[in-house]
């Protein structure tokens, strides 16, 4: 069933996904990492985006700049302002990718070329997709590293990869991602490979330029303090699927899904006592080639009744804005 | 009680050849410079600090998997550098380590039977099969693997079981002293939480002592009872757990604790913290005098002149620095 935005007469969502399946052919079967999703974000939000390993955030990412492996396959609608992503010729969507839609990977050593100059890779983003010469493109390009916080842009965009440190990497990364003002930044992970105090810095940046240059966002991480601190919207997901979304307070004030609560319980947290046993949720995330018929998280539940195992749980709204896909909610 | 492990000015260095081709100008890298500490039995240190802090180095220094340039490592009462090759490999049963990637640090072609049992063949050899398989099968339990998996290799397991195998191998030769070197970083969230239970218990149970060795202070916090925070090589702060996190003194302890983001929107939104500018100066060309100065919110002029000293600044709360 796809999800009808809100009413009608509002203006449509910068991206819309509706029953995204992306599928990899692989010797041992199908895989579907991503399936039958559906969201929304609208201009200016940030959608935080949670899970574990093989819960298939990063697929979604990719699946949504069509950069899959070459075994994948999408099905389904992704509309970006309106227009439609999904079968796009390599053509098209090259003048959307980067230009319009910017992307932060997780490790930005291996994201930036170690054999090109940092302003031999800024400036082919801006002469590529606007068309500018060298010489603006390369004075763009330093009030690009001016604003992400370089110290000394002008001398530094000659320099190598390198001699960044990880945190000037990602930085760097960052003011790439930017260069064409893009409607939507999507963040894959961009603090999790950094130390915790350039983390912050990196969380604060991003909070500052989204004031700034008004983008939405959608930030992937596994760390539920970020989600906290950045996301207007959150959407857990598990085994490929959505299992619970809602606006960020409502989703920590009232998680619903047992995934969920599970999730939240488990974090180590600084500000309450220690040496308390953490709540942790049992079992290992579950193997994509083999799901259950039935709800993903059934074997690590405990809150599991029979029909979990025999059928899907439908996506369901139990109030404005806060979507929950548990058997659960639908008992009387 | 009688102190396990003491650490006493321990020096790691390392030389780095110089870059000229005729004038090969050693530099040196203070990987660990100066650490003093001591672990009780049954007591958890932890160490906390960023990449590049030198606490890897330290767990490697004391198990002597790299030389130590100065200083004294104590186990037991023994002093290990004066022990030879032989006599130091017979201590080696008593502490153990736990890595960061499971994966990596297990055998792939051996067996997860193999893998435990190989800490027994090498230190009990006269041990017979039955009683080394009883006592891998015993030690699979109680870290929580199943008894049909004893004869599955790494690359089936997640990365959760992969550490379990992990602490299987280092427990089960019943260690006196374990250190885990990030043994939680590589995994998922609700993984975590499994294996540090795990750990507590176990230390419980065994009475062992462990240095547990993190970048991420909430999991610390969570574990030990002192904490330790390393900066470029030397300690800043050390103190009781409690302590550290309700009275922190170093400014990079508190810039530590204010930069991990807390899962709850409204103490994180209204959290009002300015994060450390800039990042950790190379070990090879630290800053003159306190090491932290380049960054510090705090720093002044008798920073960059003198190094701080250790200085006690309540009972068994440790601090090098000069406002502190």
């Amino acid at each position: 069933m796809p999800w009808i935005p809100k009413t009608a007469d509002m203006p449509i969502p910068l991206l819309e996904v509706n029953n995204l399946r992306t599928s990899f052919h692989t010797n041992d079967g199908e895989v579907y990492a991503v399936n039958d999703l559906s969201f929304s974000v609208e201009k200016g939000e940030t959608l935080g985006v949670v899970g574990e390993s093989g819960s298939g955030k990063s697929q979604l990412v990719l699946s949504i700049i069509n950069l899959l492996a070459s075994n994948g396959q999408l099905q389904g609608s992704i509309r970006f302002q309106g227009q439609e992503l999904v079968g796009m010729k390599p053509k098209e969507i090259n003048r959307i990718r980067g230009n319009r839609i910017g992307m932060i990977f997780q490790d930005p050593m291996t994201c930036l070329n170690g054999y090109l100059t940092i302003a031999r890779q800024m400036t082919e983003v801006l002469m590529h997709h606007q068309g500018l010469d060298y010489a603006s493109a390369k004075k763009h390009s330093i009030e690009m590293l001016d604003a992400v916080h370089i110290p000394d842009a002008k001398n530094r965009i000659d320099r190598y990869p390198h001699e960044f440190s990880g945190g000037m990497r990602q930085r760097v990364m960052i003011a790439m991602a930017l260069l064409c003002q893009p409607d939507l930044l999507i963040a894959d992970e961009p603090s999790t490979a950094l130390d915790v105090t350039v983390q912050a810095q990196i969380i604060q940046l991003m909070n500052e330029l989204q004031q700034e240059f008004g983008m939405s966002i959608i930030m992937i991480t596994h760390d539920l303090g970020v989600i906290a601190g950045i996301s207007d919207n959150v959407m857990v997901m598990y085994g490929g699927r959505i299992c619970e979304q809602a606006p960020v307070f409502e989703l920590f004030d009232n998680p619903r899904h047992p995934y969920t609560l599970g999730l939240l319980r488990s974090v180590p947290r600084l500000d309450t006592a220690g040496s308390v046993k953490l709540h942790s949720i049992p079992g290992n995330p579950p193997n994509l080639l083999q799901l259950p018929p039935g709800c993903a998280f059934v074997d690590r539940c405990q809150k599991g009744i029979p029909v979990c195992d025999q059928r899907q749980p439908r996506l369901r709204e139990i109030s404005p804005e806060h979507r929950v896909a548990c058997h659960l909610e639908e008992l009387p | 009680m009688t102190k396990l492990l003491r650490v006493d000015d321990l020096k790691i260095h390392f030389r780095i050849p110089g870059e000229g081709l005729f004038r090969p100008r050693h530099k040196t890298l203070r990987a660990v410079d100066g650490i003093s500490f001591d672990l009780d039995a049954g007591e958890t240190l932890g160490i906390v600090g960023e990449s590049g802090c030198g606490k890897s180095t330290l767990a490697r220094g004391i198990l002597g998997l790299v030389p130590v340039t100065g200083g004294s490592i104590w186990l037991a009462g023994e002093e290990l550098a004066h022990l030879s090759a032989r006599e130091l490999r017979k201590r080696r049963q008593h502490m153990q380590i736990v890595f960061q990637d499971p994966l990596a640090s297990l055998d792939p072609r051996m067996t997860v039977s193999e893998i435990i049992a190989e800490p027994l063949q090498v230190f009990e050899p006269n041990l017979g099969k039955k009683e080394r398989k009883h006592k891998v099968q015993g030690i699979m339990e109680r870290v929580g693997l199943l008894p049909n998996q004893i004869n599955r290799y790494p690359h089936e397991f997640s990365g959760g079981q992969c550490q379990r195998i992990g602490i299987a191998r280092a427990l089960v030769l019943k260690p006196k002293l374990l250190i885990c070197d990030e043994p939680v970083s590589a995994l998922d969230v609700s993984i975590q939480a499994q294996i540090i239970n795990l750990l507590m218990d176990i230390q419980e149970d065994m009475q062992l002592s462990m240095l547990f060795i993190a970048h991420d202070l909430s999991v610390v916090k969570q574990i030990s009872h002192r904490v330790m925070v390393m900066y470029l090589g030397k300690m800043v702060e050390a103190t009781t757990r409690d302590d550290l996190y309700r009275d922190p003194r170093h400014p990079y302890t508190r810039a530590l604790i204010d930069a991990i983001p807390i899962p709850d929107p409204a103490i994180e939104r209204n959290k009002k913290f300015e994060p450390l500018q800039g990042d950790l100066p190379s070990p090879l060309d630290p800053p003159s005098g306190c090491s932290f100065r380049t960054r510090c919110p705090m720093a002044a002029d008798s920073c960059a002149a003198e190094a701080p000293a250790q200085r006690e600044v309540s009972e068994g709360h440790w601090v090098s620095c000069h406002f502190a």
